[in-house]
């Protein structure tokens, strides 16, 4: 709400930096040049030919006519802009640079297009196509009778609420160790968060295996010391296992927008709040935490989305009874062959993401994060 | 509630901010820090809130050491520049702030919130977030808060910096206005601007390098000044090198007739005239020089002249037929009007 967007770090994801529709900047023909700064000084709408004025995406309805007219103006446009060079070189400039967002833009559509929404065409597609034959809903109706999806449709939430939930409770306190006591080596573990960042979820759970595991380090040191078969440690192929890894290897992505969005409080309200008689606590709840809002609310719903469809840390736990969507899929899809079955659940997986995402943005941009 | 620094220094990674620094504020004084940035002011304001702990020395409140005390338990009121008024809170809520830490009943909050807003002018605005109000807003907002809890001692770091030049005269006679009505709380007032200590100040200590130059009332800092960095800094100052003769000073070929307080002859001294203590033409202690610049500034006009190779500035009252630029002319100035500073003083630590 208070928090300026500016100063805050975090980037929004997805904001392309606003493609204007209707390109051109086409002012009203025949203006001289340089109608605002940075468009070219000859951009006269003139002359550029080349895209159809139908195949623009989104072509706003007054671009139409815009461009129409621009031939008749471009003739009256040249001698003003008078730049050296004959007709052609402007011209030529002017064509490539009105055609370029949209030479730019074709490229990763169509790459997006071929392999990423192509697909996902089909996995929606086969999700109406049951093994006998058809288009029914008849695989819907299978899945969501069946004990399996909807037990692995309330194992995936709540252990992503639970370790969303855990991710923020320890991110903010950690931030907060690390952003306000001044203790050696700081700085270091802040970066080292940046580095935690950029590891594969798979590696903390292997790592969480060396300690934990059966035969892992906590166990050893047990059975070493008491000579028992068994050390007390065996709750990594629990769910709890899973929660432990999602929240160790989360953390971090909590804690990156709130470092950022401490880094920009004025340190001399924490000092007005601490003159005024406030203690910590105090001052944590009433002047941090409040400011934290927002990177809180951003940190939490990505690590939530993330959470929703984490599976190689539930793959590598080894937890038999933990069966989130992500494992669903796969289990269908790989080991039973059930495609239809698996498509329904990764659809279901991708609204569920899709929505939280919106969530996220919708949360994240009221926060003005 | 008096506040007494007993050779107080601070130290950053060795780095000496603070040197040994003894002054002490009388219960009701209002005492400007004044001096230029990197001089200490702040550190020792700072030292008092408890933000910064000082390497060696004790800080006094009222007779009781404070030193090892942590900022909450202080009980002292601060106001800093930049305002640091909580974003998400209403200005009563702000206000309410610290009465809310110290555990005041809820009617009493109330009540002082609404006689702190009543003192500060900000009754109507309560309601209003921090971002929906002007800086001068902004700051009687945050004077209101640091008020709200009657603190015997009120820090005030550069509290009008951020203001322009307007409201800031302003809020200087509503900050005077405002000590009339708490004539108990000590005030301690950091700033670099020698118009604000003058004018609020009932003493003012000079600071510079860490170090206390001077400290005394504004008239006899400006009137006497004891060193060349407080003639300099309290006021426009003409600082001009003269040798000490049996019955005043010379400077150059010109024989001035000025106390020489016991100075011996042939010594070499500083003498300091204040500028709109110089007047053109004939007179005791006569000058003639260049002038080599003239600003007229609306009620008065500044002549800058060259008297023998010294920058002399002079003060006049708005000249109807002021002189031409690179004329010889000549100034005077009433020996009761200069002050002969030692030199070396402070001279030899430039």
């Amino acid at each position: 709400m208070n928090a300026d967007p500016t100063l805050r770090s975090a980037p929004v994801p997805g904001t392309p930096p606003a493609p204007v529709p209707g390109t051109p900047p086409a002012p009203v023909p025949g203006t001289p040049p340089a109608p605002a700064p940075g468009t070219p000084p000859a951009s006269a709408p003139g002359s550029a030919p080349a895209p159809a004025p139908g195949s623009t995406p989104a072509p706003a309805p007054g671009s139409t006519p815009a461009r129409a007219a621009h031939p008749v103006a471009a003739p009256a446009a040249d001698p003003g802009t008078g730049v050296g060079g004959g007709p052609a070189g402007p011209g030529r400039g002017r064509r490539l640079r009105g055609a370029s967002p949209l030479l730019w833009a074709l490229p990763p559509v169509a790459l997006l297009a071929v392999f990423f929404l192509y697909p996902l065409a089909l996995v929606v597609r086969q999700s109406f196509q049951p093994d006998s034959g058809g288009t029914s809903l008849q695989p819907y109706a299978d899945v969501f009778a069946s004990p399996a999806f909807r037990e692995a449709l309330w194992t995936t939430v709540w252990l992503a609420l639970a370790s969303t939930a855990g991710c923020l409770v320890l991110g903010f306190l950690l931030a907060l160790v690390i952003a306000f006591v001044p203790f050696p080596g700081a700085k270091g573990v802040a970066r080292f968060i940046d580095v935690f960042l950029s590891f594969p979820s798979f590696l903390i759970t292997l790592a969480l295996l060396f300690v934990y595991g059966r035969t892992g380090l906590a166990n050893g040191l047990w059975t070493g010391a008491t000579g028992a078969a068994d050390g007390p440690f065996d709750f990594l192929t629990t769910p709890w296992g899973v929660l432990l890894a999602e929240v160790t290897y989360f953390t971090p992505f909590v804690m990156r927008p709130l470092l950022a969005a401490f880094a920009q409080l004025d340190t001399a309200q924490l000092e007005a709040a601490s003159s005024l008689g406030a203690r910590a606590p105090r001052i944590v709840r009433q002047v941090i935490l409040p400011e934290a809002l927002p990177a809180l609310a951003a940190g939490g719903s990505l690590v939530l989305v993330l959470c929703l469809n984490e599976f190689g840390i539930v793959l590598f736990t080894g937890a038999k009874g933990v069966t989130t969507l992500p494992m669903l899929v796969y289990g269908k899809a790989i080991l039973e062959s059930d495609y239809p079955g698996a498509c329904v659940v990764a659809v279901v997986n991708v609204l569920i993401s899709v929505g939280l995402y919106g969530l996220y943005r919708v949360v994240s941009r009221r926060a003005g994060a | 509630m008096s506040i007494r620094f007993d050779s107080v220094t601070v130290a950053y990674d060795g780095n000496v901010v603070l040197d040994s620094l003894d002054l002490t504020v009388a219960p009701g004084e209002v005492m400007a820090l004044l001096g230029p940035s990197g001089s200490g002011k702040t550190t020792a304001l700072r030292a008092v809130a408890g933000f910064v702990r000082p390497a060696s020395g004790r800080v006094l409140l009222g007779g009781r050491d404070v030193t090892d005390l942590p900022p909450h338990r202080r009980g002292i009121g601060m106001v800093v520049q930049q305002y640091a008024l909580f974003p998400h809170l209403r200005v009563e809520d702000n206000v309410a702030f610290g009465l809310r830490a110290r555990r005041t009943p809820r009617a009493e909050i109330r009540e002082r919130v609404a006689e702190a807003l009543e003192m500060t002018g900000m009754a109507a605005y309560a309601r209003r977030y921090p971002r929906e109000l002007s800086g001068g807003q902004q700051q009687r907002v945050a004077i209101a808060r640091a008020l709200a809890v009657r603190p015997a001692v009120l820090l005030l770091d550069e509290p009008l910096s951020a203001l322009d030049a307007r409201l800031r005269s302003g809020m200087l006679a509503e900050l005077a206005r405002l000590h009339r009505e708490l004539p108990d709380v000590s005030i301690l007032y950091v700033t670099h601007d020698q118009m604000e200590a003058l004018t609020l100040a009932d003493r003012i200590a000079v600071m510079d390098k860490a170090r206390l130059r001077a400290c005394g009332t504004p008239r006899e800092l400006y009137r006497a000044p004891a060193d060349e960095f407080t003639a300099s800094f309290v006021g426009n100052a003409n600082l001009l090198p003269v040798t000490v003769t049996a019955s005043g000073a010379a400077l150059g070929d010109a024989r001035l007739t000025v106390d020489t307080a016991g100075a011996a002859a042939g010594a070499r001294a500083t003498l300091c005239v204040r500028p709109h203590l110089v007047g053109l033409g004939d007179g005791p202690n006569r000058l003639t020089g260049t002038v080599r610049e003239i600003q007229w500034r609306g009620s008065t006009h500044r002549l800058h002249v060259d008297v023998a190779g010294h920058a002399v500035m002079a003060d006049l009252p708005e000249l109807r037929d002021p002189p031409a630029h690179g004329a010889e002319i000549a100034l005077h100035f009433a020996p009761e009007d200069a002050v002969l500073l030692a030199a070396g003083v402070s001279g030899d630590e430039r």
